[in-house]
């Protein structure tokens, strides 16, 4: 009855919460009316903010499309005035009297206004001077494709060239007072945790003791419609977040006392995103530790990502940022952190003196000692289970799901493709774009580093790692990004698969094939393959989270740190029975 | 075998029983034989699963997916061929079996492998509905049916009373209290499973099963059972109480499912009887795995042993005899485990049920259901073996100890060496090796120069 009740209790806090949260893109309006937006919006652009302030209050899911019309409008009105006018063309062809021949510098001078137009103009066609053209409608078409490329230059002298960074800001600016004040935040994030722990709170009156009872019949546990809506939610919020972060905006603002205290500046996406993130690491590693009270590998190796996240990814790069150093998550490796060597990071290292230096070496350091070192002696769960956030939010807030993960053969056959092949091409991102930051030059064989690094930025970093690796929690389990995905975990791996003393070690004869051990195995190893022929489990995606050990009804599994002797048992023999003699 | 001119067919292996035993007989043979055809029959599920399993499906801790141990493409791809049916009597003359619903199926040599069932001691209204054991995947079917569904709450108030306290009664038990159905356990003995564990261990688990809120009366037996329109009603115990329940899981034991071999001329008692080699009293008919009886057991072992590793071990000793190669069925040091609610058990060795002349017991408890007793020879010192509750050890640390006949206190001396317990968990060796020179006087070697080192 106390149980049910508080777990009631709890979840009805929490959902109240929640929707309060997206209520705000739809209910809470943004509104420009007196507000000073000359920080934001250059005085030469004073119509513009003029236009923006008169707009009708409305919500962000309304107030996003009215602000991009009214910069667009903006930018239409500046190329009208001092760029080429999109109804140039007859006059442009009068002028030209149909022949192409008649286009050069002279005609460029005299038919365009501006200096500067002129420059740009020229700058885009000179090619097209005194050259052979099949009919005034090819040389009218080629020019008119260069007509885009000339506005741009226009937009970007005399107006506003990157909406798309000023847009969200514009937008923080009309939220309400009252939302940034902290009462808001503290009323939504407070409350909802209290939920989350009020709802983990029954677990503390339970013995000690693994409890997986009911999983399987729990419709939220096991891709049923509860499921399936948390899944829509998070994909969502990944999408949003990534490609549509201004209607975040009142969320986003919620947070300005606490970023201004950590980071001495106004909060946005990615500060909403790390604080949320951390909060719910926070609130299910509460119920990590309830539900895994007779476990002290597990409540340790939680505590420890917990403090990973909350002083290495959360606070230290926002202290950093307050003392204007590069904001730097120091635990984080390449290649996880793939933009490791991009021009811009190596550009900030260098221009901090010594403190860059030592983060760029700490960095270098790290991936090329760190990570094999640490392998060698504990396995990979070092890093996976014991430091990584992105381990951290699946062993906390996806644990819940872990049986979800697909056990079969075919799995592990996909799984070992993609992860070595995410890996590849994180190593050859890496030697384009530090080709490019090294030497300048932006090509090696024929290919932009600019586009390898955008379509790895899209597929790998926001489709695959974010709203895969994360939204696909409740339907493929809490590791999908680390199994299938992640170049870091490939790489450790292979050091732990090949060079290193960790081991699961299989307790003699004991395995009666339950098969709890691979159930539960969020990385999809069948545990029990091995358990059940007295081999140990020597397998390069396993995390050390040693949940298979602490289900297993027999206490068959230990995660041991031991000598490389007798750790890999290709054939192994069964303890118990001594009649059999393999060699007859 | 019906013999078709020309080549002659291959030579065919059937089993009866695709439990633990019969695919491992399976598995090793295939592994040390590509050429032969094997069939493996059952009339209980297509594939192989774990028995030892079930009670995690009913909680819902899996699926009946998860405790099949190969996925369904392996037998395929070891050409390992299934057949689900019955198999109704054995032609030992003609070399052939009679199905319930399919064509005779010849064999070169059979494998019966068929387990065992509960067993129940004629009570009167034992064949009411409500009435059953736990073995079959059947038996957990109609459990599920006379249960309330999972998370729905017990609305209507069910009762459930399980007969014989054993490992499977404290399964059944923790099975129905997860959809809220209040259980009473009742046991011969004078402490929980007393037939196998000390007093000592039988009273702590016992207390235990009550903090789970188990009605646990010890000392009890059942004598009657009641029913209406068919169905359990109550039970009345020995001692002329009566226990309303609409379940009653008996759980006295098991018995091996031989009955369709009454008229088959194999020598059978309470199993079918078989040699050191697996080979029954008929040649070319084995048996392994719950229903075989060894006929001269080892010391120490018995003739039926109804657990899951024996059954593995005769398995992959058959198979590998089957493939031509000479193994022989020689258990090693008993061992074996379960689990009572939260506290796990394991066992190396032998530890009897009370001290005698030539077998005494340390009794250690190092924390709140952790505990450990040691057998060992009084005047030799030999060690016997060790039952541990909620301390995970090593199995090859024992089996190499119990095989050397290693002296006790030489074993607890290096006992640190056998602790399986998970990292970070509470050492406790140290105290135990102290704990048991003190108590026992007997020195533990070089525990304190040992400890001085490390
Ligand atoms: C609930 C439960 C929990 C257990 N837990 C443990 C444990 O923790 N540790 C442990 O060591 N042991 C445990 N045991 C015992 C262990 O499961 C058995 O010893 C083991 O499964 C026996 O295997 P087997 O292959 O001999 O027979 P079984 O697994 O019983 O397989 C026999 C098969 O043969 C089939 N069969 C029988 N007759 C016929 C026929 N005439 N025609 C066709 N098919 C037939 C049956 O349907 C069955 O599928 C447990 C048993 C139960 C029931
Ligand atoms: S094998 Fe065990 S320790 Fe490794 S990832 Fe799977 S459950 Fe975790
Ligand atoms: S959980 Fe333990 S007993 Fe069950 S299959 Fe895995 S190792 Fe074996």
């Amino acid at each position: 009855m106390r149980d049910k009740l508080l777990k009631e209790i709890g979840m009805s806090l929490f959902t109240i919460c929640a929707f309060s949260f997206v209520s705000l893109s739809f209910l809470v309006d943004i509104d420009f009316k007196n507000r000073d937006l000359s920080d934001l919006i250059d005085s030469k652009h004073e119509v513009l903010a003029n236009e923006i302030s008169t707009l009708n209050p409305a919500p962000p899911v309304i107030m996003v499309k009215r602000l991009s019309e009214t910069f667009g409008n903006y930018s239409q009105n500046i190329v009208n005035h001092s760029g080429i006018s999109y109804d140039y063309s007859k006059k442009f062809a009068l002028q030209l009297g149909n022949d192409p021949a008649n286009f050069n510098e002279e005609f460029i001078a005299s038919f365009f206004k501006s200096e500067f137009l002129q420059t740009k103009v020229l700058e885009n066609t000179n090619w097209m001077i005194g050259r052979d053209w099949d009919s005034y409608e090819d040389f009218a078409q080629n020019f008119d494709e260069k007509v885009q490329y000339i506005n741009q230059s226009v937009i970007a002298e005399f107006g506003i060239s990157d909406t798309t960074y000023l847009l969200p800001q514009v937008m923080q600016a009309g939220a309400p007072d009252w939302l940034k004040t902290g009462i808001v935040a503290l009323m939504i994030f407070g409350f909802a945790v209290l939920g989350g722990f009020l709802y983990a709170l029954p677990l503390a009156f339970k013995h000690d003791g693994i409890h997986n009872d009911h999983v399987f019949h729990n419709k939220s546990q096991t891709r049923h419609y509860p499921a399936i809506i948390v899944f829509i939610c998070l994909v969502v919020f990944y999408i949003v977040l990534y490609q549509l972060p201004a209607y975040l905006t009142n969320q986003v603002v919620l947070l300005t006392p606490v970023a201004e205290k950590l980071a001495g500046g106004a909060s946005d996406r990615w500060f909403l995103y790390g604080f949320l993130y951390t909060i719910a690491m926070m609130t299910m590693g509460f119920k990590m530790m309830l539900k895994y009270k007779g476990n002290k590998y597990q409540q340790v190796r939680t505590a420890s990502v917990l403090f990973f996240q909350i002083a290495f990814a959360f606070t230290l790069p926002q202290i950093l940022t307050s003392f204007q150093l590069p904001a730097y998550d120091l635990k984080s490796a390449w290649p996880l952190e793939y933009t490791f060597f991009f021009d811009w990071r190596v550009g900030q290292y260098l221009n901090e003196g010594t403190f860059g230096i030592f983060l760029f070496g700490w960095g270098v350091l790290l991936f090329a000692v760190g990570v094999p070192l640490f392998t060698y002696f504990f396995g990979k769960r070092w890093y996976c289970s014991w430091v990584c956030g992105c381990g951290g939010l699946a062993e906390t807030v996806g644990d819940p799901y872990r049986h979800l993960s697909d056990k079969s053969l075919g799995a592990w056959k996909i799984e070992r493709y993609l992860v070595h092949g995410v890996l590849a091409f994180a190593v050859l991102m890496t030697v384009w774009v530090s080709y490019t930051t090294f030497t300048g030059i932006s090509e090696l064989l024929g290919i932009s580093s600019y586009d390898v690094r955008s379509v790895y930025g899209f597929s790998i970093g926001f489709v695959f790692a974010g709203a895969v690796g994360t939204g696909f929690y409740p339907v493929m389990g809490n590791r999908v990004w680390c199994r299938f995905g992640c170049p870091l975990a490939a790489y450790l791996g292979l050091v732990q698969r090949f060079k290193s003393r960790f081991r699961i070690t299989t307790n003699g004869g004991q395995c009666i094939s339950c098969g709890n051990c691979s159930t539960y195995c969020e990385m999809g190893i069948d545990v029990r393959w091995y358990a059940q022929r007295g081999q140990n489990i020597v397998r390069s995606s396993c995390v050390g989270c040693g949940v298979c050990s602490a289900v297993c009804p027999r206490g068959v599994l230990k995660l041991e740190n031991k000598g490389e002797d007798g750790r890999i048992s290709e054939n192994p023999i069964l303890i118990g029975q001594e009649g059999v003699s393999l060699n007859i | 075998m019906p013999y078709f001119g020309g080549m002659p067919t291959k030579r065919k292996v059937v089993i009866i029983g695709n439990g633990v035993a019969g695919t491992s007989t399976a598995r090793n043979l295939r592994k040390y034989d590509s050429d032969v055809e094997i069939t493996l029959i059952s009339a209980e599920s297509k594939y192989f699963f774990s028995r030892t399993a079930l009670m995690y499906v009913y909680m819902g801790h899996m699926k009946f997916n998860n405790i099949k141990p190969y996925e369904d493409w392996f037998w395929q791809k070891n050409r390992i061929d299934l057949v689900f049916d019955y198999v109704e009597g054995v032609d030992a003359a003609g070399k052939k079996l009679r199905m319930r619903s399919s064509e005779e199926i010849y064999y070169d040599e059979l494998v019966i492998a068929t387990g065992s069932r509960p067993r129940f001691f004629g009570w009167p209204g034992q064949n009411l509905k409500g009435v059953q054991g736990l073995v079959s995947l059947q038996d957990l079917e109609n459990l599920e049916k006379l249960s309330p569904p999972p998370l729905k709450g017990n609305k209507d108030n069910l009762r459930a009373v399980i007969v014989g306290g054993g490992l499977i009664g404290v399964e059944m038990s923790e099975m129905l209290q997860t959809r809220g159905i209040p259980v009473t356990m009742l046991v011969r003995d004078e402490v929980f499973w007393g037939s196998v564990l000390t007093k000592d261990e039988g009273k702590k688990i016992g207390a235990h099963l009550r903090e789970h809120n188990v009605d646990l009366r010890t000392k009890v037996e059942l004598k009657e059972i009641k029913g209406t329109n068919g169905r359990v009603s109550s039970v009345i115990t020995s001692e002329g109480e009566e226990l309303p329940c609409d379940i009653l899981g008996i759980t006295t034991g098991v018995t091996p499912n031989i009955e369709f071999l009454k008229d088959t001329g194999l020598e059978m008692q309470r199993g079918i009887l078989v040699d050191d080699t697996l080979q029954s009293s008929i040649e070319s008919i084995y048996a392994v795995g719950d229903c075989a009886q060894i006929r001269e057991p080892k010391e120490g072992r018995g003739g039926l042993e109804a657990v899951w590793y024996v059954g593995r071990m005769m398995g992959e000793v058959l198979g590998q005899r089957l493939a031509g190669k000479q193994s022989v069925y020689l258990p090693g040091p008993w061992f074996n485990s379960a689990k009572f609610y939260d506290i796990e058990y394991q066992v190396y060795g032998k530890v009897n049920t009370r001290t005698s002349e030539d077998h005494i017991q340390y009794f250690w408890e190092g924390a709140k259901n952790k505990f450990i007793t040691v057998a060992y020879h009084p005047e030799t010192e030999v060690f016997h073996g060790i039952n541990s509750f909620g301390i995970r050890l090593r199995h090859e640390y024992f089996n190499k100890c119990l095989k050397e006949k290693k002296g006790v206190g030489e074993v607890i001396s290096n006992i640190h060496k056998a602790n399986f317990d998970p990292e970070f968990y509470k050492k406790w060796p140290a105290k135990f090796k102290a704990d048991f020179e003190n108590d026992t006087g007997i020195k533990v070697p070089n525990s304190l120069l040992k400890k001085l080192i490390s």
